[in-house]
């Protein structure tokens, strides 16, 4: 048996020797790993081997998975242990790994969570999942094959989770008749690239899944030529452990738990430090201080909790806190900020846009914020910075953010829970991005507002009237341009002060540098926004018409005014009819491919779920739609 | 002295951050009680998490009416002394129409009366998030699931598809109708559970416990005799064993083993050096290959 202590207690006669095997138990530490490296180089089949060998594959198990490998394997003549781990349906049929399985076993020494990742890039973003939380990662190499582009990615993803860790398991062996030569070079090869990402410790290990040489097993026969650890050794000798409650206290507020009027608690998991009744601290972003009054829990009030602990705190004095708040040592306050540059790998099939609105999550914080700038993407397999205007499915870059409010945090590489983030699409509601916050940017605090004298009620009431933004949305020709300027006219001779921002116009000055690639769109309808808010301010009512064909742009255009100022108008005629009208003759030269990303025919245009007015402009006439529009504005209370 | 939480203390804070931020994130959550080990644990991570309130989410039980008679007792018990709501729900159109385990067989009578039920009940009530106890240790099909798992507004999981899971960072997004299966002790093993019951003193049905009950052999399987619907062969007798159950559901698909283990040290000892795993006692598993991520997709916790 892989653990002694099993044995021991297999033998216990009394209930005090099971007691104190469980007190032996309970003190061994738990390190947390990956496998990781290029698709079959044996990953799942090495995790396979580890439970395998140590005992921890059940009687039913092992007779199931006997049946499998005759159906499923891809071993001939023997039984597949990568079948233990890719328990998907779909692995089973394709033989890969598509998503992480988290797999559990003990030695004497020490508790193991593994996280077997895929190897393909497609799922690069499981193998990041996997790599988020581990302490350490065995990368393998085919023997083979040596290293490979996805070593390498991994290699490097690994390196941006703070993993610092790795074991370079050099697999196969025994199809390269376990050649000294063949993994020596290997190994030259890898640390030769590893070199740049700073690992502590590299530990090469020549092995074979298959025949569990080197895993479990010393193969003295095979291979006499190495003296270094065997895989298992190797991890229990991984000294992973950073003491995170030696960090300034930190504790965001995930829950306020408040039964009745006389008990207040906020909720949380310390992220770094340790924290006392008395401990003077302040409440971030609000900046308000108190001391800590008592530290609650089931069993009786604490002296002390540490990181990693989740806690119910209470505070001496009732000042405001709320969830995403985020409770700090008064002597070492978190930094707080709106920007911050990041690494931020992309994990969606939709490419991530500059400026585009997404949501971001850190620890129980969410605020709405875009990428600002693209800085630099890497290119893995040379570790160096290319440029880029956005980032694709599986791509690392380094960027500037800007949050609608701001956040506290620390630096990713200082404390990993207090510095991570995950991107959100507010649309589809997919996790699109992981991010790492690097460092963040003053620039922020140092431009301050100029306050003005003459606001906006001011010179809305100068005007008598309300300012609003009326947003016309809808593919080109389906009349858009044309109801806007009816509507104007109407408004005009109501004795209404206006403007207009039409697309074609704004393109020949303002945006005449932006063209029509999904980036540049963006960038031209944030502009317009901008814009269309200075209007507002100024009190006028502006009608801009404008293809606006993404939805994220348009929140992010309504965002810019106040909630009642901002009127959707999907001026709504079928694709077929607007071609058919074809007043610009684009929709012909789209078609026979003289113009590219063209809104409706290469280029999607994604109608509004839920606009203020909707007009069917595929059958009235323009100024039944244009009074609808002012009748609508009436209703609304927005004209008289 | 050493500042690192032990193994256990850190399964535990990952339960609690869980149910927090469930309760924090979703407008009407449930918890999944289901009254065997790990759903006590579960209870008792969510009596730890809001203390010194109750749990501000109610307890869900679907009750397939083949359950133990203990199991019911200890349930109305249990959630009486926390204080909390208890629903329970059984499919009564499954009930008219009779299915059950003997006439049904397992893979019917699970569906209807337990998935169908599930999916009934987290419809009638709008639940938004249902917190659940399953372990990653415990099934292939689960050691791939998320902790935050999304299910569509048919109440189904695609496992080809999962979002990304990065740090204890949890999407929580969903539109209307969808929902989150939220698994607060995915990371723990039956001997985790185990050993953390006996830390906490957390208390458990007595099934678990060895005993002797009146069984029946059916295929090899050891099935209590709970009460007299079970088909006996004429002239056959429930015999006499000590035995205990290392998993409690439906009593005729729950298959007790033979044990002498009358404490939790003992039951721990057994756990430790058995070599069978806890779910062949379920006997649903073993209908079909890939059964379980089969059962999983349609909307079986
Ligand atoms: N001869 C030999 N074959 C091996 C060894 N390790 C793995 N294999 C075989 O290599 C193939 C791929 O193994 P897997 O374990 O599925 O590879 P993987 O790295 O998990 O693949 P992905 O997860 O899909 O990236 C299988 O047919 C294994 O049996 C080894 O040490 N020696
Ligand atoms: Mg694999």
């Amino acid at each position: 048996m892989a653990d002694p202590a099993l044995q021991a207690i297999a033998d216990a006669e009394t209930q005090e020797e099971i007691e104190r095997f469980l007190v032996e138990q309970e003190r061994k530490d738990l390190l947390r790993f990956i496998t990781c490296g290029s698709v079959d180089d044996g990953k799942s089949t090495l995790i396979g081997r580890l439970l395998f060998d140590s005992k921890l594959i059940f009687e039913d198990q092992l007779s199931a998975l006997e049946r499998d490998s005759k159906s499923a394997g891809t071993v001939r003549d023997g039984i597949d242990l990568a079948l233990l781990v890719d328990g998907l349906q779909a692995e089973r049929e394709q033989g890969i790994t598509i998503d992480v399985a988290y797999r559990f076993f003990a030695t004497d020494k020490r508790k193991f969570i593994v996280a077997d990742t895929p190897g393909h890039e497609q799922y690069t973003r499981n193998m990041a999942t996997g790599a988020s939380t581990a302490d350490a990662a065995v990368i393998l190499i085919d023997a083979r094959k040596g290293v490979l582009t996805q070593t390498r990615r991994h290699s490097f993803i690994a390196h941006l989770m703070g993993i610092r860790h790795v074991v370079l398991a050099v697999n196969k062996m025994d199809l390269v008749g376990f050649d000294r030569a063949i993994f020596e070079e290997i190994v030259a090869d890898y640390r030769a690239f590893a070199e740049a990402l700073d690992f502590e410790t590299v530990t090469a290990i020549p092995l074979s899944a298959l025949t569990g040489d080197n895993v479990l097993r010393r193969a003295a026969e095979a291979t006499p030529w190495y003296d270094g650890p065997t895989l298992i050794e190797a991890l229990e000798g991984i000294d992973a452990a950073r003491d995170w409650s030696a960090l300034p206290f930190r504790l965001p507020v995930q829950y306020v738990n408040r039964p009745d009027l006389n008990f207040r608690g906020f909720c949380g998991t310390i992220t770094g430090g340790r924290v006392r009744p008395g401990d003077a601290v302040v409440v971030t972003p609000s900046g308000k201080a108190t001391r800590i009054a008592r530290i609650v829990d089931f069993h009786g009030d604490l002296d002390e909790a540490v990181a990693g602990q989740s806690v119910t705190l209470t505070l001496e004095d009732e000042i405001d806190v709320s969830r995403g708040d985020v409770i700090a040592a008064e002597a070492a306050p978190a930094q707080v900020t709106d920007q911050f540059a990041a690494h931020i790998i992309w994990m969606a099939e939709a490419e991530m846009l500059p400026e585009r609105q997404y949501l971001f999550k850190f620890g129980s914080q969410t605020a709405n914020g875009a990428v600002t700038e693209l800085k630099h993407q890497v290119n893995v397999n040379t570790l160096e910075h290319g440029s880029a205007k956005t980032a694709t499915l599986n791509d690392v870059v380094f960027c500037n953010v800007a949050l609608d409010r701001p956040i506290a945090y620390d630096p990713y590489r200082e404390n990993r829970e207090a510095g991570a983030f995950i991107i959100i699409d507010r649309y589809s509601n997919q996790t699109v991005g992981a991010g790492m916050i690097a460092f963040g940017l003053r620039r922020a605090t140092n431009l301050q507002w100029q306050a003005l004298d003459v606001d906006k009620p001011t010179r809305a009431a100068a005007k008598g009237q309300k300012p609003a933004v009326l947003w016309f949305t809808g593919l080109s020709g389906a009349g858009k341009s044309t109801v806007a300027n009816l509507v104007e006219r109407k408004l005009t001779r109501l004795g209404r002060h206006t403007y207009t921002l039409d697309g074609d116009n704004v393109r020949h000055g303002l945006n005449r540098d932006l063209g029509f690639t999904d980036v540049d769109r963006v960038e031209n309808i944030r502009r317009v926004g901008e814009v269309a808010k200075l209007f507002v301010d100024a009190g006028l009512i502006v009608l801009v018409s404008f293809i606006s064909p993404f939805r994220s742009e348009r929140a992010m255009a309504r965002e810019l005014v106040e909630e009642d100022e901002f009127v959707e108008i999907f001026v709504d005629a079928p694709l077929a009819v607007c071609e058919r009208r074809d007043p610009k003759g684009l929709y012909a030269k789209a078609r026979a491919g003289a113009i590219k990303n063209f809104t409706g025919v290469d280029s999607p245009y994604e109608p509004p779920e839920t606009p203020e007015l909707r007009l069917a402009a595929g059958d009235r006439p323009a100024e039944d739609l244009a009074e609808d529009v002012v009748a609508y504005l009436r209703a609304r209370g927005l004209i008289d | 002295m050493s500042e690192r939480l032990t193994h256990l203390r850190r399964l535990e804070a990952e339960g609690l951050h869980i149910m927090r931020e469930v309760a924090a994130c979703f407008e009407r959550p449930v918890l999944m009680y289901s009254i065997g080990k790990d759903s006590s644990v579960l209870l008792h991570l969510a009596q730890k998490a809001f203390y010194p309130a109750p749990p501000p989410f109610p307890l869900l039980h679907i009750d397939t009416t083949w359950k133990f008679k203990e199991m019911i007792q200890f349930r109305d018990r249990r959630a009486a002394e926390i204080g909390m709501d208890l629903i329970v729900h059984t499919n009564q159109e499954g009930l008219r129409q009779g299915v059950n385990p003997f006439a049904s067989g397992s893979a019917v009578h699970t569906d209807v009366m337990k998935t169908q039920a599930l999916k009934q009940a987290l419809d009638m009530y709008r639940f938004d998030a249902a917190i659940g106890g399953a372990r990653r240790d415990e099934e292939k099909s689960r050691a791939k699931e998320r902790v935050f798992s999304f299910r569509s507004s048919a109440h189904r999981w695609d496992p080809k598809n999962q979002r990304p899971e990065l740090w204890n960072l949890y999407n929580t997004r969903i539109s209307k109708g969808e929902s989150i299966r939220a698994f607060p002790i995915s990371n723990w093993t039956e001997l985790d559970i185990w050993q953390y019951i006996h830390l906490e003193g957390i208390e458990i049905p007595s099934l678990y416990f060895a005993k002797e009950r009146p069984v029946v052999a059916r295929e090899g399987q050891l099935i209590m005799v709970d009460d007299d619907r079970i088909p006996m062969a004429p002239g056959e007798q429930p015999m006499m064993k000590t035995v205990r159950f290392r998993t409690l559901g439906c009593y005729p698909l729950t298959a007790a083993i033979e044990s002498e283990a009358k404490t939790l040290p003992e039951i721990i000892r057994e756990t430790l050096v058995t070599r069978t795993s806890e779910r062949q006692g379920r006997i649903i598993d073993h209908d079909q290959a890939g059964s379980m991520e089969k059962k999983k997709q349609e909307g079986y916790f």
